[in-house]
C-alpha cells in the first residue's frame, strides 16, 4: 500500500539535470499540478522527453517559460513559439523525433529492448547518422531506446496500490512512459480505494508506480 | 465552389465503406463534410482515438477528448481510446487504410515534402512521417500552387517526409497519380484545362488522350 505524496515532496525528489518523461499531447494528459510544483521549486536543467512542448502557459510550456528545460526530445514544438525562440537563441537543444518512433523508443526503453527497427524516417533528415538494417529484404532504421530518470504521469484514477487507468485521448504517452523511468510519479484526477479500479481496466499495474500525488483539497 | 471545397469533395470520393481513415489538420479535415451518408468509415486521430466524431457540441466538451490538432471533439458510438503505441502501431502496421495530408511539394517520384522549410519553419514532423511511411493509401490534398509558385516539381527541394510514393495528389486543378512511369494526369478540376495544369506544374506530366473532369 502506498500513501499519497505531497506535491512539494514529489517535486523535491527531482534533481537538477534530470531526464523527465512527461505524458501529454498538447497538454491533454499532462500532470499539470506536478508541473506547477516544479515551476514553484525552480530547479531545472531538465531534459524533457515528451510528444510536444504544448502551448505557452499550458503543461510543458510552463517549464519552458520558467527556463527549466535544457533539452527537448519531442515530435512537435510548432505550437509553442517560446520553444522555437529558445531553440534559435541556443538556450534549448531540440531533438525532433517522429511521433511513432518516439513512442516506440520509449517503449523499448521500458520493456528491455535494445532498439526499434522502423521504416519511418528513411530517406529523410531523420536517417542521418543512424544505422540501416536489412531484415527480410526490407530496409529499416535502427532507433535507440530512451529511458528517463523520472516519468511524470497523468491518470484518470489511481488507487493506493498505484494502479492507474486513463481517460480517452489523455492516454497518449502516459502508459508507455510509466514503464520507462527509474521513478514514476503519477498524478490522478482522483485517488480511489484499492479494488475500485477493476483489474481489466488497469492500464498501468501499481508495481510500476512509485508515488501517487495527493489530491486537491 | 472554392479551391478547398473542390479538393475536399474530390478526396471524399476516395473514401470507401469500411475504411479506417486519418485526416490531417486543416484542409484534409474538411473531407468529412462531403462523405456520402451510406459510407460507414471510422476516423482515427493519432493522439489516441479510433472513431473520432466531429467538433464537440456546446455542453459536450470533454477536456480529455481532443483531435490531433488539440480541438475538442466527440467520439462516435463504438469508438475506442488507445495509447500512442497502439495508435502508431495501427499506422505503421498496415491497419490504416488511408491518410489524407497537406503538402508543400510533391515530385515526379511521388515523394512528398510537408514538414519543414529549412530556416523558416521547423515545427517538427509530429506523426506525418509515420503516416506517410505506414498508411496503405496516402492522399496529398493541397492547392495546386503556392500563390502561383509550383508545388508539383521535378524533385523536392525541401526535406522529404518519407521515401515512399504517395497514392494520389488532389488539387483544385487536377487529380494526379504517381506511377512507375511518372505522374499521370487523371482528372481535371471543374474550371481547369490541361494547358493550365501543365503551366502550373514544373514536374513532367503524362497526359492520356482523354482526361475527364472530376465527377463532383
Amino acid at each position: 500500500m502506498k500513501t499519497a505524496t505531497k506535491l512539494e515532496d514529489a517535486a523535491a525528489l527531482i534533481p537538477e539535470g534530470a531526464v523527465l518523461l512527461i505524458g501529454g499531447f498538447m497538454a491533454v494528459g499532462t500532470p499539470e499540478r506536478m508541473i506547477d510544483a516544479l515551476v514553484e521549486r525552480g530547479v531545472g536543467g531538465f531534459t524533457v522527453v515528451a510528444n510536444d512542448t504544448a502551448l505557452v502557459g499550458k503543461g510543458i510550456g510552463k517549464l519552458v517559460t520558467a527556463g527549466l528545460v535544457k533539452k527537448v526530445i519531442a515530435s512537435h514544438i510548432g505550437l509553442n513559439p517560446e520553444t522555437q525562440q529558445k531553440m534559435i537563441a541556443g538556450e534549448i537543444e531540440v531533438e525532433l523525433v517522429p511521433q511513432g518512433t518516439l513512442i516506440e523508443r520509449i517503449r523499448a526503453g521500458g520493456v528491455g529492448l535494445g532498439g526499434v527497427l522502423t521504416q519511418t524516417g528513411l530517406g529523410t533528415p531523420v536517417e542521418e547518422g543512424k544505422q540501416i538494417v536489412e531484415v527480410q529484404g526490407e530496409r529499416y532504421l535502427l532507433e535507440e531506446p530512451i529511458r528517463g530518470d523520472f516519468a511524470l504521469i497523468k491518470a484518470k484514477q489511481a488507487d493506493y496500490k498505484g494502479n492507474l487507468d486513463y481517460a480517452l485521448t489523455a492516454h497518449n504517452f502516459n502508459p508507455v512512459m510509466a514503464m520507462a523511468a527509474e521513478t514514476v510519479i503519477a498524478e490522478a484526477e482522483v485517488i480511489v480505494p484499492i479494488g475500485a479500479i477493476h483489474p481489466d481496466a488497469v492500464k498501468t499495474p501499481g508495481i510500476l508506480v512509485d508515488h501517487i500525488l495527493e489530491g486537491e483539497l | 465552389m472554392n479551391a478547398k471545397e473542390i479538393i475536399a469533395r474530390r478526396v471524399a470520393m476516395e473514401v470507401k465503406d469500411g475504411m479506417l481513415v486519418n485526416l490531417g489538420i486543416g484542409l484534409p479535415s474538411m473531407v468529412t463534410n462531403y462523405l456520402p451518408d451510406d459510407v460507414d468509415v471510422m476516423f482515427q486521430a493519432e493522439n489516441g482515438v479510433v472513431g473520432l466524431g466531429g467538433s464537440a457540441m456546446p455542453g459536450f466538451e470533454n477536456k480529455d477528448l481532443t483531435d490531433a490538432g488539440g480541438g475538442l471533439v466527440m467520439a462516435v458510438p463504438g469508438a475506442a481510446s488507445i495509447d500512442s503505441a497502439v495508435s502508431f502501431g495501427l499506422i505503421r502496421g498496415g491497419h490504416l487504410d488511408m491518410t489524407v495530408l497537406g503538402g508543400l511539394q510533391v515530385d515526379e517520384r511521388g515523394y512528398l515534402a510537408n514538414w519543414m522549410v529549412p530556416g523558416k519553419m521547423v515545427p517538427g514532423m509530429g506523426g506525418a512521417m509515420d503516416l506517410v511511411a505506414g498508411a496503405k493509401q496516402v492522399i496529398v490534398s493541397m492547392v495546386h500552387t503556392a500563390k502561383g509558385s509550383p508545388k508539383i516539381v521535378p524533385e523536392c527541394t525541401l526535406p522529404l517526409t518519407a521515401e515512399r510514393r504517395v497514392s494520389l495528389i488532389v488539387t483544385e486543378m487536377a487529380v494526379i497519380e504517381p506511377t512507375d512511369e511518372g505522374l499521370v494526369l487523371r482528372e481535371l478540376g471543374p474550371e481547369a484545362t490541361v494547358e493550365q495544369v501543365v503551366q502550373a506544374t514544373t514536374a513532367k506530366l503524362i497526359i492520356p488522350e482523354t482526361v475527364p473532369r472530376m465527377a463532383l
